[in-house]
């Protein structure tokens, strides 16, 4: 009885607050625009057996007519995996240098990883335009260097949504890198060296596959809020920064469009979650292979 | 037929695979290895012995690569392998954490070195197999590294460092992680694999009873110097320091000044009213000066009455049993003397003995039963 209530906590969390809306969102993606409070047609007041009658998923017909969602869909999609990308190779030298750095350091390091949390994620996205301006610090300095003749363009660019996202995300890449890293026992690598490794072979041979779990966490953990973005895109990204998030914004804030911004975030959803569980199976089947 | 004992350390013909010549290790200020010369032999089982922080892991690591010498030089076969990284070493070493791969199954950790040598499969096949056999481990080959116990860990570890072959096989503490009773199983198989390959070992351990029983020779250490280098038999009989026989088994350390009587025979006056005990040595002491006598609670006998033409008896009173089964050990305080430890073997029941606790009782022992030392 206690363990069912132990287990039955978190289920009814994920339930009430997971589940639930996401019903919602779906019930509201079948519906119709319409011009009353809230901005759809049917509702639950109709009765239920008229609401279930007039479901359809016109929505999701009417996203597949317009060739803006599916760009916004792909071009999320190729920006996410990018940034999960360059966000995996700035993360992971710096997680293995944390991992290899005295043990005196270690909590230092971690803190200062920590650090950028501790003033609002909506201030460092905006303190990013002033470095990335036409007459920020990044330029300013670049000149005075002499590497550039002409300040670059980079704020409201694809590469200026990179850049916040890597530098946004950033710690939640390092951070499960760095644990699968500190878990390692040195003398692993001792003992591959021992046996006729270079150093680089015993770290594509060992670390690497060691750090394996970590680093899949790590890309879940950027690439998923990257998919959905937002803030990032409006804030530093130009007019033809075409990413979902901002998407379904417009159609839920500036045309009101519940039912057709409910549909697009079903389907981000969907698109989400479908690779995550066939991702998981496979690894279930490995882990039981290995067996 | 004569028997022929393996002892190359006494054939000055021999050339030893491993010399360290007048070695030094330092970490910054610290010293870990002092100015040590060490020989060792091909096919020997050697023990580094000593407490933790005598500087035997670090000896260890030099011959693994891990570590350089600040000074002086260690030869392999005759080459001295100064900057010689580890992987390019015919030493391998078995580590005390075992430092299996854990992502690996069991035959490819065995594998892993064979593979990095870029053999061909069928023979890197053939010689994990016969490593499997080796170390009986045939039917966990597929398995991974957490899903095995710590026993057959310890032997994958082994079956792993074997594999290469190598000229030298360094064991770090290779039994510490075991309980009692395997351990002494896996010493007897140890041993067994070291004379079935043919491998020279070097062995790590701060358990004397370990040392003693795998190792042809032993080195015991102590703050980065070897103090005493012989077989086990001699290290535990003839020591030659008191600091080697503190530190093998149970002892009693008796200090007095020494008189020399005649030809090897020596007088040692521990207290004012104790008669100076006999003792022979066949090193030359010199006459007078402080000496310590090592004496091993086994070789000293007591008895309820004055035993008749002992060399050494005295007069004690019992303070202490320590029953452990198979021996008692007897805390006799000595009139106006030292406590001596004596240890009999139980051969009758307990209910039998007649010697307890506040009785009067004598201890006795031979001249040539103990070690006279001078430090």
């Amino acid at each position: 009885m206690k363990r069912f209530i132990l287990i039955g906590v978190p289920y009814l969390w994920l339930l009430a607050l997971f589940f639930v809306p996401f019903l919602i969102v779906f019930k509201v993606s079948l519906s119709d625009y319409a011009l009353s409070i809230p901005p759809y047609t049917p509702q639950m007041k109709d009765g239920l057996a008229e609401m279930f009658a007039a479901f359809d998923f016109e929505n999701y017909v009417f996203l597949t007519t317009d060739d803006l969602y599916w760009k916004a869909y792909l071009s999320s999609l190729k920006i996410a995996v990018i940034s999960t990308l360059l966000t995996l190779a700035v993360g992971y030298p710096i997680a293995y240098a944390m991992g290899r750095a005295p043990d005196a350091w270690r909590a230092t390091l971690m803190t200062l990883v920590i650090l950028p949390f501790w003033t609002s994620f909506l201030i460092r996205v905006y303190a990013w335009m002033g470095i990335l301006a036409k007459e920020g610090f990044l330029n300013q300095f670049l000149l005075w260097l002499g590497v550039i003749g002409e300040p670059l363009t980079l704020l409201n660019t694809n590469t200026a949504v990179y850049i916040g996202i890597v530098y946004t995300y950033l710690p939640f890449m390092i951070l499960p890198i760095y644990a699968s890293l500190d878990r390692m026992d040195g003398s692993l690598l001792e003992a591959a060296e021992d046996l006729g490794c270079s150093r680089l072979a015993a770290f594509w041979l060992i670390t690497w596959p060691l750090s394996r779990p970590g680093v899949i966490a790590g890309c879940f953990l950027v690439f998923i809020p990257a998919l959905g973005e937002f803030v990032i895109p409006s804030i530093l990204g130009g007019s033809d920064t075409l990413m979902i998030g901002k998407v379904l914004f417009e159609e839920f804030f500036s045309n009101r469009d519940w039912p057709v911004a409910s549909t697009v975030a079903v389907i981000l959803l969907l698109i989400l979650i479908i690779p995550i569980v066939l991702f998981q199976r496979n690894q279930q089947k490995q882990v039981e292979a290995g067996q | 037929m004569a028997q022929n004992v393996f002892a190359p350390w006494n054939d000055p013909a021999e050339t030893p695979l491993i010399r360290f010549e007048q070695v030094t290790k330092r970490f910054g200020s610290f010293t870990a290895i002092d100015d040590l010369t060490l020989d060792i032999f091909e096919r020997e089982f050697f023990a580094l012995l000593g407490p933790s922080g005598c500087g035997k892991t670090t000896l260890m690591r030099m011959l693994a690569g891990f570590e350089d010498p600040t000074e002086g030089r260690i030869s392999l076969a005759g080459q001295d392998i100064a900057g010689v990284p580890p992987n390019q070493r015919a030493v391998n070493m078995m580590f005390q954490s075992y430092a299996l791969f854990p992502h690996l199954s069991i035959w490819d950790n065995i594998a892993f070195g064979l593979r990095r040598e870029g053999r061909a499969r069928e023979q890197i096949a053939e010689r994990v197999t016969e490593m499997l056999k080796l170390t009986r481990l045939e039917k966990f080959a597929s398995r991974k590294p957490d899903q095995i116990s710590g026993g057959q860990k310890q032997r994958v570890a082994l079956a792993r460092a074997l594999a290469k072959a190598p000229k030298l096989l360094l064991l770090d503490e290779p039994l510490g992680a075991l309980d009692k009773k395997l351990r002494q199983e896996t010493q007897f198989e140890l041993m067994d694999i070291q004379e079935k390959t043919g491998t020279t070992f070097v062995i790590v351990t701060h358990d004397q009873e370990e040392a003693m029983t795998v190792a042809s020779r032993i080195a015991v250490m102590d703050e980065g110097k070897v103090i005493q280098v012989a077989t086990p038999d001699r290290i535990y009989e003839a020591p030659n320091s008191v600091y080697v026989a503190d530190f093998i088994g149970d002892v009693n350390i008796l200090t007095g000044s020494l008189t020399t009587l005649g030809p090897d025979l020596y007088g040692l006056a521990i207290a004012e009213n104790i008669a100076p005990l006999f003792a022979t040595s066949t090193e030359d002491l010199t006459a007078r000066g402080t000496a310590h006598l090592a004496i091993r609670p086994e070789k000293i006998t007591i008895h309820t009455e004055k035993p008749q033409d002992a060399d050494n008896a005295l007069e004690g009173r019992v303070l202490d049993i320590a029953y452990l089964g198979n021996l008692s050990t007897y805390h006799v305080e000595i009139k106006g003397g030292p406590v001596i430890k004596a240890q009999m073997a139980n051969t009758r029941r307990l209910s039998r003995r007649d010697i307890t606790w506040e009785d009067k009782v004598w201890v006795s022992w031979t001249k040539t039963a103990g070690a006279l030392l001078k430090q």
